[in-house]
């Protein structure tokens, strides 16, 4: 640390965690500095969570309350499940962003104001009509620092020579420095981070540089900075950590999987928001024996997922909820042919276009029932950024067991959020056995595994097995077309139990808490985290209340309806109007009480803390 | 996978399914069923390395009654189960058996876009200008007025030409022929299997239930001469009984001539190797009642195959990079717990 020596000695203070919300304009670079400080703190040992949460424009009008981006993080010295509920800090880098923002900062929390972005034009952008930095109530709720950011990063980079423009840009690492000193973070992961990024231009390597020093110094020097913060690192578990974003984490998992069967693995895919970089991050990893393709729609991608299944290889298709929409129609196909594949769906708010860069967990139902006829198929979710390299595998395990279409689903808020990951061992995965029949003495294309049901995957290119599948019903086993009503009741019968099967495979469901209780907060996705720390607070007051969580939703774990009979209440906190509630009463009977919540925003932990009080009350 | 070839010499038998064929009598896919079981065995591949993979319509039963593999897929969306098969196993040949409704209206884009990547697969498109399996309904290649059960004022809709499309789509290769000209299916055929990239072949096919005699003007066996021109590569294009009829250039515009009046050195020369399209649209065009409809090759280019430059992109990074998973965890900033 090149703290300076001559520095006055100032005050510090130990938190146990701390959440900081970036918030600016979408061309400001909040994003990039949210994820240097989310780097950095887990470096040094923190637990980190993190929400991404920015506009569908790319650059909608600078300064205005549309286009404002924001980056929350959480860092704490024990572990963490959620990216905080309101933050501690506000980095507000124009007025759009302090109006947007500032109803959600802590009473009496820190309040890092940009403000040379406070010009009369951008306070008129963001609706104001005097400046808030005027109002000393301002000054009074919070622990206000003005700071301005703009000059002294130019200042900072006087002597170099590059372009005004340029240079401003640079103030969000100002911003950055400022934070680090106030966090007492070191420097030199993103000075690292700097100079790799901007090896080919070292004039702004320098620039960033000296901006993100002179952004420390100044929290060092300045008087307006009385009490520095530390957060001390917490140790996880031992081995090799790196930060991932459940995006990163989904595709890291199909690639492994096909590793682990030996197979090549085909992603075919559409861009769409939140989901377009899982094919980002696969058209990279070519040497790994992956094939993507970019497909002209959501269809022909759900259709090349089926050709290249049948040609043997693991196969992925990726979309969003729209994606899903187009896809059905194809994915009936995948269920009629009995063809293992995996269908990422990354859900986003709906119906429409909806809520393209925001979260949501709308789309379960149509997982479940989104074809026509009954077109059973099983469905994962995963609960958090690193849990979807998990899920990806686990879906392939289960598409090649028992030969079917899989669902995963994840969501914008696991997608682009990010944590720490362990990066787990080769060495302790089960590699994935796939069997390609070969003999053709007596085969029949619809003969089925007594213990899963599933039929075979016979590949194309063995001697002796040529066959026609197809869409069209068919008689068991032979796979001959027939319109017979017993052959159709029957085919329908061993579809729905071959996918009821599954739950032989799965392991049962757990409970965080105790096993019987006056209350039992189930969920699924990324509830978990927020469900969970909930639950555990909860828990510390002493109050009578369990979690259970849901990786698999079709079938349910075989244990279920078992443990909901064993808690008086159920509650289900879901980003939708009550999905999965719907299916524990329909399916169970039980009196679930459903609590939706449709923002666009995870749930906070204090919302469900406040739910789980009302009920127990 | 299996690429060698077949040492057993394979027959037309070893080709038919033991499937009923259900399409009505007269159905003009009896005829192309019968040339692809007939040239099938001639091509040299061994019969589990072909696929057929259908979409929705009459013509999508097809694979059921080829002893080879085969998928019935859904409408429209045969191109993009090829599209994968291939990606996954470029080893393999792949048929796509459609027709003008699957192909041209619900499967439009699809089709379009395998042409366009040039994906390695043969798409016999069997046109009758009618929706058969519906009982009747005008589809994109019905002629303007045509009735039909959902057009009983006559169609409003201008047709499409699948040549065209093609064309606009870049496809490599481009070919049409008739369901009852054996022979020169055979060769069509032949053609299409050996041209590496996409191939569309479209075959004029009669529904004898519901657009009898579409085609009449081409398969009526007294006058087809006069409206037939067959395409030969490098050969003056001539057709009539005698062959005493003549296509010539006039300006941008092609007119029929007599052979006698010009001469034979003065008629347009097929060219289905021309590197731009423009002499294939130009006979693209080209029909009934002022000229003669073309058969045969349009066009056959060589050009990089979509399932051959995606091999060789995994094989070039297989190369410079070794597929360490490990490695690929580690990426970017990584600290130690211990």
């Amino acid at each position: 640390m090149s703290a300076s020596m001559s520095a006055p000695a100032k005050k510090r203070e130990q938190l146990e965690q701390v959440t900081i919300l970036f918030s600016g304009d979408s061309g400001d670079g909040m994003q990039l500095t949210g994820s240097q400080l989310t780097t950095t703190s887990a470096v040094l040992g923190n637990d980190v969570s993190t929400l991404p949460d920015y506009p569908s424009e790319i650059r909608a009008p600078a300064g205005s309350v549309a286009g404002v981006s924001g980056f929350q993080l959480h860092f704490s010295h024990q572990e963490i499940h959620t990216p905080g509920d309101n933050p501690d800090v506000l980095v507000a880098m124009n007025p759009a962003a302090l109006r947007t923002n500032l109803q959600r900062l802590l009473p009496n929390g820190v309040l890092i104001i940009d403000q040379d972005a406070f010009s009369a034009r951008n306070l008129a952008k963001a609706g104001y009509e005097e400046n808030p930095l005027d109002d000393p109530a301002l000054g009074s709720r919070y622990q206000l620092h003005p700071v301005p950011a703009t000059t002294l990063t130019l200042n900072a980079l006087e002597g170099l020579d590059l372009k005004h423009t340029v240079k401003a840009r640079c103030k969000n690492f100002f911003t950055l420095g400022l934070v680090y000193w106030l966090y007492e973070r070191p420097l030199e992961q993103s000075l690292e981070w700097i100079d790799k990024k901007f090896s080919r231009m070292p004039l702004v390597a320098e620039a960033n540089r000296l901006a993100l020093q002179a952004g420390y110094h100044y929290g060092e020097t300045s008087e307006a900075f009385a009490v520095q913060w530390t957060v001390p690192g917490a140790r996880g578990e031992a081995g090799t950590w790196r930060i991932i974003n459940g995006n990163e984490a989904a595709a890291l998992g199909f690639v492994t999987a096909a590793q682990l069967a030996d197979k090549p693995l085909v992603y075919s895919s559409y861009p769409i928001t939140p989901a377009t970089d899982v094919l980002n991050h696969l058209s990279r990893w070519k040497h790994m024996d992956v094939r993507t393709i970019q497909t002209e729609d959501e269809i022909a991608a759900m259709g090349s997922a089926i050709g290249a299944a049948y040609g043997g290889a693991f196969s992925v298709t990726g979309t969003s909820g729209p994606g899903i929409c187009l896809k059905s129609e194809a994915i009936g196909l995948a269920v009629m042919l009995e063809l293992p594949l995996v269908i990422l769906n990354v859900q986003r708010g709906g119906p429409s276009t909806g809520l393209p860069t925001k979260t949501e967990q709308a789309d379960l139902l149509q997982a479940m029932f989104g074809r026509n006829g009954e077109s059973p198929l099983p469905i994962l979710a995963a609960a958090s950024p690193g849990d979807c390299f998990d899920t990806a595998i686990e879906a392939f395990r289960i598409a090649v067991r028992h030969n079917t279409p899989v669902f995963v689903l994840s969501e914008g808020y696991l997608a682009n959020g990010s944590e720490p990951w362990r990066i787990p061992s080769l060495q302790d995965m089960e590699p994935i056995v796939v069997r390609h029949p070969a003999d053709p003495d007596g085969f029949q294309p619809y003969a089925r595994d007594a213990a899963t049901l599933a039929r075979h995957w016979i590949l194309p290119g063995t001697p002796g097995m040529e066959h026609c599948i197809g869409g069209l019903e068919k008689h068991p086993p032979t796979g001959a077309v027939s319109y017979a009503p017993e052959d159709h009741e029957a085919m329908c019968q061993l579809r729905a139990d071959k996918v009821a099967r599954v739950a032989d495979f799965i392991p049962e469901l757990e409970v965080t808490g105790p096993n019987e209780a006056t209350l039992l907060v189930l969920t699924w996705g990324g509830t978990c985290g927020a469900a969970l720390t909930a639950v555990q607070r909860a828990g510390e007051r002493g109050r009578s209340v369990a979690h259970a969580h849901l990786r698999y939703l079709n079938p349910f774990p075989r244990n279920l309806e078992a443990l909901l009979g064993r808690y008086e209440k159920v509650l289900i906190p879901e980003l939708n109007a009550g999905q999965l509630a719907l299916l524990i009463r329909g399916r169970f009977l039980v009196d679930a009480v459903s609590f939706p919540k449709l923002r666009g925003q995870p749930f906070t932990v204090r919302e469900i803390e406040a739910r789980i009080e009302e009920l127990l009350a | 996978m299996n690429s060698e070839q077949s040492p057993v010499k394979l027959t037309r038998k070893d080709f038919t399914s033991s499937q009923d064929v259900r399409w009505c009598p007269g159905c003009g896919n009896n005829a192309i069923l019968a040339q692809m079981q007939k040239t099938l065995p001639e091509l040299g591949v061994p019969r589990e390395n072909i696929v057929i993979i259908s979409g929705i319509g009459c013509s999508s039963r097809f694979p059921y009654y080829m002893n080879t593999y085969g998928i019935h897929s859904i409408h429209g969306r045969a191109p993009t189960l090829a599209m994968g098969l291939k990606a996954a196993r470029p080893e393999l040949q792949v048929w796509v058996v459609t027709g003008d409704g699957d192909a041209l209206a619900i499967g439009g884009n699809h089709l379009t876009h395998a042409l366009r990547r040039n994906v390695d697969i043969n798409i016999l498109l069997f046109n009758n200008r009618i929706y058969g399996l519906t009982k009747g309904q005008y589809s994109p290649t019905s002629r303007i007025g045509a009735r039909t059960s959902s057009s009983p004022d006559g169609s409003i809709e201008n047709p499409v030409n699948p040549v065209g499309i093609a064309i606009g789509s870049e496809a490599s290769f481009i070919a049409r022929t008739v369901d009852i000209f054996q022979k020169h299916m055979s060769q069509v055929l032949r053609r299409s299997a050996d041209h590496r990239g996409a191939a569309l072949v479209e075959i004029a096919q009669n529904c004898i239930i519901f657009n009898d005699a579409t085609w009449g003007d081409i398969t009526d066996p007294d006058n087809r001469h006069d409206h037939v021109l067959y395409l030969e590569h490098g050969k003056p294009m001539r057709f009539g009984k005698q062959g005493e009829k003549g296509i010539r250039l006039n300006g941008l515009r092609p007119e029929v001539v007599r052979v006698a009046d010009v001469g034979e050195e003065n008629l347009l020369v097929h060219d289905e190797r021309a590197s731009e399209p423009t002499l294939a649209y130009l006979l693209s065009r080209m029909g009934p009642p002022d000229f003669p409809t073309p058969l045969g090759v349009f066009r056959a280019i060589d050009k990089p195959v979509y399932s051959q430059l995606l091999s060789e992109q995994v094989h070039r990074a297989q190369t410079e990079k070794a597929a360490d998973l490990d490695a690929l965890f580690r990426q970017g900033e990584t600290w130690d717990v211990t």
